[in-house]
């Protein structure tokens, strides 16, 4: 019985071993295995290292109280999170990033489209425009931030203008509470209006010519053939862009630092510039790995619902 | 026809009054650096009654400004090149060599994309730390390779199986290896997709913040962003002086814009209408 075992054992193995050289000749044609060997490992180790650990870091390191140095040691539990949910600051912070997205749906995108159908024609005079109204998306956010700062100057620029004309007190509106944050939504559309812009542009120019001349032979007017025939047809840009506006929302942060750096008395906030602030700089590592999982699993849980409902619907 | 026309001045109108929105505030800014402070005030908008020159000149005077543009460049050019490199690397293992079970790993590579790299910042920080790379420009190159690796695979990948699978066919009856296919055939063919990624890499890398600002904390070691909010931090409300920095700042991505546009509009939209 036990002899049999061994044998069979001996014998598998021997085959096994003529199968794995078979197997490799059959499949390392013109170094197909040494290629993958080669090509694959660099981007997944790079990816998983840090990409995906440092993810799932967050999520265990975000039950410890811990400054970073030495092992996480101080086992808090869900305290991080209640923390969270309890500060002020944190509330503004998500009720911020939800006008973000709210500016960006009512205003933003509509007025990005209004734009790409009054431009998105061949001609010079309509390039410049798109040229000039992209312009914004490609600078830096700081160094958009900063020009906006002065732009909202109380002693210079418009505001000054402003407060001159109606002959009142000098009305610095980045230290408003109450505006301070309007004033930041006003610079989000000025930035990235042209981006979306141009997604609808790429979209409109590939509408066939023949369907909106049918229309309008088909005596369609106008606003009829823009709201019947082109926007149905460019609806699969509508959902990307929709999608891209919604995703930058929630991780706004580099236009925050130079415009308030999330003043006066932390009213400005977005969830990134309030991880910074209270996270990073402090080097809360656990609180702050709170707040970048809570951000995490409303970006996963976003970009899921959307993808798998109304993306799904239009591929 | 009066009806046409009337719609098409308004159309102008409102066109031009959006174009005045986003372009005030970028002349004010080019004109503000030849404005004293005193006429700043006053006129913050027209071209300047007297032009100072003092405040642009100041600008390059210590010479700090050519470093940090040295070092944007070369975390912008070695980003560049390693997404290339690994990015072409791993599509083409999915499009060509297809070994088994590839399609997982090409959704986990995807997967990564929708990951905001905010989220765990605090836990890159530590790792940067613990490899030893804080402080050093490959501390902000690496991480910013491995971010971009998902959407870059996903647009060479999409790419590469539009080549002619006779192509392919062809040159492995021929007995070419998988890698010469891969450095004589599809790296020539795919250029347009390589400068689609390459500008979108290279437009994310010139304009980081968040990272450069964890990673790196001498002074030499800063890329242009980091440095234009020291100066601002250093020279406070003396908004000539800060205007004046930001134009010389912001020129080279203007220039780069206007001489390239056609491949930053698709590496900045096209390529995310396509993915």
């Amino acid at each position: 019985m036990s002899n049999d075992v061994t044998t069979i054992g001996k014998r598998s193995s021997t085959s096994s071993n003529q199968n794995v050289s078979r197997w490799f000749k059959k499949n390392n044609h013109g170094n197909r295995l040494l290629t993958l060997v080669l090509f694959l490992p660099p981007a997944l180790l790079l990816f998983t290292i840090f990409v995906i650990l440092p993810i799932g870091e967050a999520g265990y390191y975000s039950l410890f109280r811990w400054n970073g140095y030495g092992e996480p040691s101080q086992w808090v539990e869900f305290s991080n999170y209640v923390r969270l949910f309890k500060h002020g600051a944190f509330d503004t912070a998500v009720w911020n990033t939800f006008k973000i997205i709210l500016i960006s749906l009512v205003i933003q995108l509509p007025l990005a489209l209004i734009i790409a159908l009054s431009i998105y024609k061949k001609s010079w005079a309509n390039s410049l425009f798109r040229l000039i109204f992209f312009l914004p998306y490609i600078l830096a956010e700081v160094a958009a931030g900063l020009i906006w700062r002065f732009v909202f100057d109380g002693d210079y620029g418009v505001m000054a203008k402003f407060t001159e004309a109606l002959n009142t007190d000098t009305w610095y509106i980045l230290a408003d509470k109450n505006w301070a944050f309007v004033a930041i939504l006003v610079v989000l559309v000025w930035k990235y209006f042209g981006f979306h812009m141009m997604i609808y542009i790429a979209a409109l120019q590939g509408v066939p010519k023949d369907l909106i001349e049918a229309s309008k032979l088909d005596g369609a007017s106008r606003f009829q053939a823009i709201w019947y025939v082109k926007i149905p047809l460019i609806m699969s840009g509508i959902t990307i862009s929709i999608f891209f506006s919604i995703l930058g929302a929630l991780q706004t942060f580099d236009l925050i630092m130079p415009l308030t750096g999330g003043g006066p008395s932390n009213s400005t906030h977005t969830l990134v510039s309030y991880l910074y602030t209270f996270g990073i700089t402090r080097m809360n590592v656990g609180f702050g790995s709170a707040v970048g999982v809570v951000l995490f699993i409303c970006c996963v849980i976003f970009a899921f619902t959307y993808q798998s409902t109304i993306m799904k619907d239009k591929k | 026809m009066l009806a046409m026309r009337r719609i098409s001045w308004g159309k102008y109108i409102f066109l031009i009054l959006v174009a005045g929105f986003v372009l005030v505030p970028m002349f004010a800014t080019v004109l503000g650096g030849f404005k004293s402070l005193g006429e700043l005030r006053t006129n913050p908008f027209g071209l300047p009654v007297v032009w100072e020159f003092e405040y642009y000149a100041q600008v390059f005077a210590d010479g700090s400004i050519w470093l940090l543009m040295k070092n944007s460049l070369i975390i912008a050019f070695f980003s560049v090149l390693l997404t290339i490199i690994i990015g072409t690397m791993t599509a083409f293992t999915f499009s060509h060599i297809k070994f088994a079970g590839y399609k997982y790993i090409y959704n986990y590579f995807l997967i990564g994309m929708m990951f905001p790299a905010a989220a765990a910042i605090l836990p890159l920080f530590l790792k940067i730390r613990d490899l030893g790379l804080l402080d050093s420009l490959s501390g902000v190159v690496i991480p910013q390779v491995a971010f971009g690796l998902g959407f870059s695979i996903l647009l060479f990948r999409t790419f590469f199986e539009q080549l002619p699978a006779e192509l392919f066919d062809a040159a492995r009856v021929d007995g070419c290896s998988y890698i010469k296919f891969y450095w004589h055939v599809i790296l020539p063919l795919s250029t347009p997709i390589l400068a689609t990624v390459g500008v979108f890499v290279l437009v994310a890398s010139w304009n980081n913040y968040l990272l450069p600002l964890l990673v790196l904390n001498t002074e030499q070691q800063y890329p242009w962003t980091l440095g234009i909010m020291q100066y601002r931090g250093e020279y406070g409300i003396e908004w000539n002086r800060i205007l004046a920095y930001v134009t010389v700042t912001i020129s080279p991505a203007i220039v780069f814009f206007l001489f390239a546009q056609k491949y930053i509009v698709e590496g900045l939209t096209g390529g995310a209408v396509k993915g």
